[in-house]
């Protein structure tokens, strides 16, 4: 009989993704003591972060702690509001945002963004998703119809809307909605998108559809996310930021994070206890 | 743990708190459980081992309670951090004191049989075995009631003195049975009787791992004492 000498080898899928240095990923916007006041009362008290290139980071924390003020720093949302003082650095590739003569138009073209409320145009699916490139001055039919197309296929609503393209936006449903503006968010392209609580205005299936169609998207953007609902923040997220109070408490795998926080304020954030 | 902030859900404290009592009692059980059946052996009480052997089903029921009650909070709660160990600690913990409880059956059962007045020497050195044991289970569980990690690893150094007495005890029973042939029947009763002891040690060190996984957040599991001593340093 033959002697058997091959080796015992086992397969799963159980083994969970080593610990991450979050330094030593490959960059796409890095924060650099950042603080920022409304008026005279700060909101963000000198945060430093590097958000990696294609993966998705979350940032969670109680109302109030400066989570959505950072992420609006990101593609100078704050620049409207009119006592908010900026200082600090944010890079992307390596360029500071805040430096004079950006073309914020431009900025915000590479650095898309999704709101918690779906907010699709009084127009057609159609034109909602081709607003974008209409407004860069793409008129071509076959240009259009390609990317409208290519951006519903990226955000799973495709097949949903493929027969109804020149139906009024309105008629869909909150979830397909909300998947529509992230469709209108990547059809010019951006390099990151911004998700400031993208599910918390949606039923459960259609907040696991959004999930899924985070997962899909981080293969081509960078995308950083706002969330009240940890457990999506643990689902979605490669990295999570934990801010309290306009200071970043904990920054870390997510595995880690949810598993075995370094700080005290943080495991009880994520356990639900007075801090 | 006692110095935690309670959760903002009382009801989320509540249901953890009944948990970690039901765990405690299990433990108590079946620490009674190893006690009586260490007793039955030496007094050959043969009503002490059935009423060991019955009181196995609560021990089997009550495994299952905490095991719905675990499953129940994972559905509904999600825990995370320290709440997330605790569960999985628990779970691990209780399969544990479960096949203890079995182990405990084995000696009951070596109880019930009748030693003649010249074998009886051969149970001296098993009630030793025993009484290491009964303390080894016992520090366990304290350790465990207060999630003290300190304790767990000193838990799990002892074993290895329980490991020494068993190898020693396997000798002299060989001996004895090289000695006397036709004691052999007996003697192995004593022998499984040991080997169940030894076996509640290495439960018993599990159970220190789970509750160094859960103070620390280090899975120690597999480890020499040595580095299960580094980790809990750097941890501390």
């Amino acid at each position: 009989m033959e002697k058997q000498t091959e080796k015992l080898t086992i397969k799963t899928h159980l083994s969970a993704p080593s610990e991450v240095d979050i330094n030593s990923l490959p960059s796409k916007l890095e924060v650099k003591n950042l603080r920022l006041s409304y008026g005279k009362d700060e909101a963000l008290k000198g945060i430093d972060l590097v958000i990696p290139e294609k993966r998705v980071t979350a940032f969670i924390g109680p109302s109030g702690c400066g989570k959505s003020t950072l992420l609006r720093c990101f593609n100078r949302m704050n620049d409207l509001v009119d006592s908010c003082t900026i200082t600090g650095e944010i890079l992307l590739d390596g360029d500071n945002i805040y430096k004079p003569g950006i073309d914020v138009a431009e900025l915000r073209r590479q650095i898309g963004m999704v709101f918690q409320k779906p907010n699709p145009f009084p127009k057609s699916i159609y034109e909602n998703v081709a607003y974008g490139l209409r407004l860069q001055g793409v008129n071509d039919r076959r240009t259009l119809d390609e990317v409208v197309e290519q951006s519903l296929r990226g955000a799973a609503l495709w097949d949903e809307v493929k027969d109804r393209l020149n139906d009024n936006a309105f008629g869909l449903s909150g979830g397909q909605q909300q998947r529509l503006v992230i469709a209108r968010a990547i059809a010019i392209e951006p390099e990151v998108l911004l998700l400031d609580e993208p599910a918390s205005a949606l039923d459960p299936i259609s907040t696991l559809k959004i999930e899924e169609l985070i997962n899909d998207l981080k293969e081509q953007y960078t995308i950083v996310i706002v969330t009240h609902n940890m457990q999506q923040a643990a689902r979605v997220s490669d990295q999570t930021a934990f801010l309290y109070m306009g200071e970043l408490i904990e920054y870390a795998d997510t595995n880690t994070l949810f598993t075995t926080p370094a700080k005290k304020q943080t495991e009880d954030y994520i356990t639900g206890r007075y801090g | 743990m006692e110095n935690k902030g309670k959760h903002i859900s009382e009801q989320f404290d509540n249901e953890l708190k009944s948990v970690r009592n039901a765990v405690l009692s299990m433990g108590g059980m079946v620490e009674k459980q190893l006690t009586d059946a260490l007793l039955a052996i030496e007094s050959n009480d043969g009503e002490l081992a059935d009423a060991v052997l019955s009181n196995d089903k609560k021990i089997n029921s009550l495994e299952m309670d905490i095991d719905g009650a675990c499953t129940r909070i994972i559905a509904k709660r999600q825990p995370t951090a320290s709440d997330l160990r605790l569960i999985v600690a628990t779970l691990k913990t209780i399969a544990d004191l479960e096949r203890i409880g079995d182990e405990v059956k084995r000696l009951a059962r070596v109880a019930k049989e009748s030693f003649s007045s010249d074998q009886k020497h051969l149970l001296v050195s098993l009630e030793n075995l025993g009484q290491l044991v009964i303390h080894m289970l016992r520090q366990a569980l304290d350790a465990f009631a207060r999630m003290d990690g300190e304790a767990a690893l000193e838990v799990h150094k002892a074993d290895g003195n329980i490991d020494r007495q068993y190898e020693a005890m396997m000798r002299q029973l060989m001996t004895y049975m090289m000695e006397d042939p036709r004691s052999i029947p007996k003697i192995m009763d004593v022998v499984w009787s040991a080997r169940s002891l030894e076996r509640i040690g290495d439960r018993c060190q599990n159970i220190a791992e789970y509750i160094i996984y859960n103070v620390y957040g280090k899975d120690v599991r597999h480890m020499s004492t040595e580095n299960m001593a580094d980790t809990v340093q750097r941890k501390r």
